[in-house]
């Protein structure tokens, strides 16, 4: 028996299918899947985005009302579709941030700075859109664009259409494409030329899914699922540079779906499409990759002396019955231990979409599947 | 020009796949149950409007839950004498456009919203317990009406489904719908186990055309309003073909009333836009043994109260008073059936 075992671990390191998954210890932990308390005539639909404040409130950035579009105008105009909430570490329902917003569509991520400012990442308005924590609008990265385009085209990139709306439109969004809507929208038809993916040198994003910052306040943006790269800011917003295309060479991404930095201005990017976690130096060297993780979707590292990386292998919204575990790993890129499996049920994830580790034993994690938000204990070995 | 417009209209109608007719039942003899219907049963605050009343439920408190498109898809929930209760699932991401509420037998509250295709499972509370399907992503903008043959069946999304129910041990069924043509069995946790049909229509057993309400017996077996094949199929609890009832007209929803002894209710509502002829020969509600064997049948197609107006759903946690909810008539009825003179058989 035991040597059958070693041949089949053999086999299976040979091939390179989960090899690393095969030692990953178990972390044990437990939920609460029912923290947050809402009012009655409110509820969460999609929850896109989760993140704690230095007081241990926490955020939720909802996927929820009726998204709409507007007949009879001019142009049809995107309304709506998503909610920023506030609760408290009982989970106690605090307040609404931003209800009403321009820049509210499709949520992707909030996240919380060292001095408690709210950034939310709203995937469809393009914005990036900074708080205070009074919930005053400090600035913005990004313009929504003007109108929708009726019928979109497709939001996969094409490699023709990638080519063609690059040209147009600096990326592969299909909204901008459309020559009238372009010369309409302003901002957008920066980068023209550049690889497909590449971007604008600007703060023009095509459905960005992250921003983290590093020790001195600089701003480094995921963009995202449309184009393919990261982009710097300083901490007043100013472009600073932007690195990456669509590709699987390094430095490329396939949807840059997360970013998260450490202590030294390390970058840690959720390469999703190409399965891997770049990580860079503060101006886009590319140093190492890790593989290790199945496709990263949602990335956090926790604060302290001693940084670790949580990151969700999240299964696609319409399969519960593949992926969705979350690994701990240490910034060299080894794996501590995983924990749970993709479901419906509490400790079950559906799809998570943002992991929030300011405590590194007590995680939250929010679902688009599940419409929830979990309150992770785990149990330190 | 005209040859086009022949050749035109037949590709659409093979895209469009499901022709909805109105269709006399072939049974014959039906005693009529007489039935009274209760005034104002339903009772909205001032403000409140109801608006197609597409799903209706009970609750074991007799609670009366309305799934209802108005401007916006909403649920109302009324008390046993139609005093309106609450609201659940306000502005919630699930609701776009209603198509059936069931209450299970703990009182948890499901709506399938085929705007959305989801399945939103509530507890009692009105809190958002369990989601089934996936609402396409909004980012994905406003995308142009569906041509061409339904992409294939997948486990975890629905093409517009229409109704959801349950077996003893707590397994989901759910009807899907107008884009699938299936019918799939979940755990009770959510999890995928099987399906009949898929996203091809089609009228062998085992197969459906617009899968429109489903209803699962103390035993487990499944009954299917197989509303564009005309006839309701009956599956046992691992969804093999059981058993087709074809002889009461359009099957557009189907209800099974608790207890030991189970009866089912099947509505032959008449067609939406009241097509010319159709008053004549639709409307009615049938009541059945489970074995298909009809007992009566009450109602008819009618603008006024008492008469229906495109039937969509039906509570019948009560055998003899059941609650209907219109398309057309934007309106909830109860419904006080006489007692059944004599057991009679009538029409197999």
């Amino acid at each position: 028996m035991k040597p059958f075992l070693q041949i089949l671990l053999a086999a299976v390191l040979l091939t390179g299918i989960s090899a690393a998954a095969q030692s990953v210890p178990e972390i044990a932990f437990d939920s609460v899947a029912d923290l947050p308390k809402l009012p009655a005539n409110i509820h969460l639909g999609e929850a896109a985005g989760v993140a704690t404040n230095s007081k241990g409130d926490f955020f939720v950035y909802t996927r929820t009302g009726h998204p709409t579009i507007s007949i009879g105008t001019a142009r049809p105009f995107a309304h709506g579709g998503s909610r920023l909430f506030q609760f408290d570490r009982t989970g106690k329902f605090v307040r609404e941030i931003g209800q009403g917003i321009y820049g509210f569509l499709v949520a992707q991520q909030v996240r919380i700075d060292p001095q408690d400012n709210i950034w939310v990442v709203d995937q469809m308005s393009g914005m990036i859109i900074k708080f205070d924590p009074s919930g005053q609008v400090q600035f913005l990265l990004g313009r929504k664009a003007e109108a929708e385009r009726v019928p979109a085209l497709p939001l996969t990139p094409q490699p023709a259409q990638q080519a063609a709306a690059g040209a147009a439109a600096g990326g592969g969004r299909g909204r901008g494409a459309a020559p009238a809507a372009d010369a309409e929208a302003g901002p957008r038809g920066g980068g023209r030329g550049g690889p497909p993916g590449a971007g604008a040198q600007s703060d023009v994003f095509q459905r960005p899914t992250d921003v983290a910052w590093d020790s001195a306040g600089n701003i480094y943006v995921a963009d995202g699922y449309s184009n393919a790269r990261v982009a710097k800011f300083d901490k007043n917003g100013k472009f600073v540079k932007s690195w990456g295309q669509r590709g699987s060479e390094p430095g490329q991404f396939n949807t840059a779906h997360g970013i998260a930095i450490d202590a030294q201005g390390t970058v840690y990017v959720a390469d999703t499409g190409n399965k891997r976690i770049q990580v860079f130096d503060a101006d886009g060297n590319f140093k190492t990759q890790y593989t290790n993780v199945g496709a990263p979707a949602a990335i956090c590292i926790t604060p302290g002396p001693r940084q670790y990386l949580y990151i969700s292998n999240s299964n696609p919204p319409e399969d519960i019955d593949v992926n969705g575990e979350i690994y701990k790993m240490d910034l060299t890129g080894r794996i501590v231990g995983k924990f749970g499996k993709a479901g419906k049920l509490p400790k079950e994830f559906g799809t998570v979409n943002q992991i929030d580790c300011r405590n590194e034993n007590e995680l939250f994690v929010a679902e688009i599947g599940n419409w929830r938000v979990q309150k992770l204990t785990l149990r330190s070995n | 020009m005209r040859r086009c417009l022949t050749s035109c209209f037949v590709v659409v109608v093979l895209f469009v796949g499901p022709v909805f007719a109105q269709v006399k039942a072939k049974a014959q003899n039906v005693p009529e149950i007489p039935y009274e219907s209760v005034p104002n049963f339903l009772k909205l605050p001032p403000g409140l409007y109801m608006g197609e009343a597409i799903g209706v439920s009970t609750n074991s408190k007799g609670h009366v839950f309305v799934y209802t498109r108005s401007a916006n898809t909403r649920l109302f929930e009324f008390d046993q004498n139609g005093k309106y209760v609450r609201e659940v699932g306000e502005g919630s991401y699930g609701f776009e456009f209603a198509h059936s509420v069931r209450v299970d037998p703990q009182d948890n509250i499901w709506a399938v919203d085929e705007g959305t295709n989801m399945v939103i499972k509530f507890n009692p509370a009105g809190r958002i317990m369990m989601v089934l399907g996936h609402r396409p992503d909004a980012v994905a903008g406003a995308l142009a009406s569906p041509a061409g043959p339904a992409s294939p069946a997948e486990k975890y999304l629905f093409g517009r489904p229409t109704d959801v129910a349950w077996d003893p041990q707590g397994n989901i069924f759910v009807s899907d719908g107008y884009v699938n043509h299936r019918v799939v069995k979940y755990d009770k946790n959510g999890r995928f186990l099987k399906q009949i049909g898929s996203e091809k229509a089609g009228a062998e057993r085992g197969q459906f055309s617009t899968p429109h309400g489903i209803a699962v017996d103390a035993k487990g077996d499944v009954y299917v309003a197989d509303r564009a094949n005309n006839r309701m199929q009956v599956l046992d609890n691992n969804l093999n073909p059981k058993a087709v009832y074809d002889n009461i007209g359009v099957s557009w929803t189907v209800c099974i009333s608790p207890g030991p002894h189970q009866y089912l209710f099947s509505s032959n509502s008449n067609p939406n836009g009241n097509t010319p002829g159709s008053w004549d020969i639709t409307g009615e509600i049938y009541k059945m043994e489970l074995d298909g064997t009809i007992l009566g049948k009450f109602g008819h197609a009618s603008k006024q109260l008492g008469g229906f107006q495109v039937v969509h759903m039906m509570d019948c946690r009560n055998p003899n008073e059941i609650i209907v909810a219109e398309i057309e008539s934007w309106r909830v009825q109860k419904l006080i059936l006489e007692p059944l003179p004599a057991k009679t058989s009538a029409g197999r």
